[in-house]
């Protein structure tokens, strides 16, 4: 259940990713929805699920890029297996703390992937630190929101049910 | 104890999985032939899910446009758009003809011009990384569409199919790093090659430093990849800067407005250089 869960946030991320990312495509603004899926699980599942799901989700995006496949998979490998572990070791439930583990998850993303294909020969990346910070911060800024958003939801119906239950009595 | 045990089996998971996928991308770089399978496959039902997903977001966009817009009134001006498209590249064709009929092989007689045959396409995604710069479009190889065809829009070239599944097809647009055309400056006749920048801009490469290129002048296709046909706009020159080399550093701004493409056409006429069989030149 819980895998199938995840398989759909992937799908549900990619899609979106897919779709609206050509509304958006203008260079300073790469915002990598797939990778604030596999740091969520990461963070809330454990380094286990965040490395299969980081495995899982890099490499269909690869797959349906023109790059090589297997480098996106990797770095969101690693990604997700550390986003787990700092999410088992260190206690990671207040907005701040959870965007520097967004922030430096993209940052850590950036740096594998443009440093794989690098070291491969394969493409090389004019992108400034300064823009690879600024696209972190925008993937942290979602990230938080849709933690924010997960964990409001569900008090949010409650709150409404039981204002309903007092009105009627 | 057993978070120890846990710590291990994670160990031992994420050392599998990491050298798998260092066995597949060294299998990769080491072949660069083809597309691999695994990419042909998943882009074959993965781009079934973006036209679902675009079907929907498109239905509530027409939805949108029709009842609550002016529904007279947008229909009329989509029309006008069409037969505006349609004018500029019957332009484009017309500006190609012209340069063919200035150029030496015109002059000797020796090639006779052929008319651009397309297909009409519509975007339905885009890339799933931002680091690439491709879009889905909803033809594929059952509409006569081949790896290495070109794509056109009535500003200009938008890119060339590198993954081709049966209803759908991926394209590389010009500004993705990895892509690259032959390009010509349409004033002085110097050629260079022009190549993708990632962002919203081109670099054109090997113009020789004693050519004569000035900011504003416009770009066309050579025709010399095998991919593009000749002729075609490809964008402005933006900067042009004394490299101290034997080149000129020339900054070209596309004339594809690459975020707001909706439809795009694709050249299904053979280009000279390329094989008309298979429609591939690797």
């Amino acid at each position: 259940m819980k895998a199938a869960r995840i398989i759909l946030a992937v799908a549900v991320a990619l899609a979106l990713q897919t779709t609206l990312a050509r509304f958006v495509v203008r260079g300073a603004v790469a915002i990598d929805l797939v990778l604030v899926v596999v740091v969520y699980v990461a963070l809330t599942s454990g380094s286990a699920t965040g490395l299969m799901t980081g495995a899982f989700a890099g490499l269909i995006q690869d797959a349906m890029s023109s790059g090589v496949i297997g480098i996106g998979g990797l770095a969101k490998t690693i990604v997700g297996f550390l986003a787990g572990f700092i999410g088992t070791q260190f206690i990671v439930s207040q907005p701040l703390p959870r965007f520097l583990v967004f922030f430096g998850a993209a940052v850590l993303h950036a740096a594998m992937f443009m440093g794989l294909y690098v070291l491969l020969d394969l493409r090389h990346f004019g992108t400034s630190m300064t823009v690879v910070a600024g696209q972190a911060a925008s993937n942290a800024v979602i990230g938080v929101l849709v933690f924010q958003l997960v964990e409001f939801l569900p008090g949010a119906a409650e709150r409404r049910r039981a204002s309903r239950t007092r009105l009627r009595r | 104890m057993a978070l120890i045990d846990i710590r291990q089996r994670t160990g031992y998971l994420l050392l599998t999985v990491v050298l798998a996928q260092i066995l597949l991308i060294s299998a990769q770089v080491n072949s660069r032939s083809g597309v691999p399978v695994l990419e042909q496959v998943t882009f074959s039902v993965f781009s079934e899910a973006q036209r679902g997903t675009f079907g929907i977001v498109s239905g509530f966009r027409n939805a949108w446009s029709n009842y609550i817009g002016l529904r007279r009134v947008k229909s009329e001006n989509d029309d006008l758009k069409r037969q505006l498209a349609v004018t500029q590249v019957a332009l484009q064709e017309q500006r190609a003809l012209a340069d063919r009929s200035r150029s030496l092989e015109q002059m000797l007689d020796l090639r006779s011009h052929v008319a651009l045959s397309t297909v009409v396409a519509e975007i339905i995604g885009a890339a799933a990384t931002p680091d690439f710069r491709t879009v889905t479009i909803d033809k594929g190889a059952g509409d006569g569409l081949k790896k290495d065809m070109s794509v056109i829009s009535p500003a200009g070239v938008v890119g060339r199919i590198v993954v081709s599944s049966v209803r759908s097809a991926k394209v590389q647009l010009l500004i993705d790093r990895n892509a690259a055309a032959g390009g010509i400056v349409e004033r002085s006749r110097a050629q260079g090659i022009l190549v993708g920048e990632g962002d919203r801009q081109l670099r054109m490469d090997f113009v020789a430093d004693a050519a004569d290129v000035i900011v504003g002048d416009v770009i066309v296709t050579s025709g010399i990849d095998g991919i593009y046909p000749k002729g075609f706009v490809i964008g402005r020159v933006e900067t042009v800067e004394k490299s101290g080399g034997a080149y000129h550093r020339i900054i070209v701004r596309p004339a594809v407005d690459f975020s707001g493409l909706e439809d795009v056409l694709v050249v299904v006429t053979p280009t000279p250089g390329r094989d008309p069989a298979s429609g591939a030149s690797e």
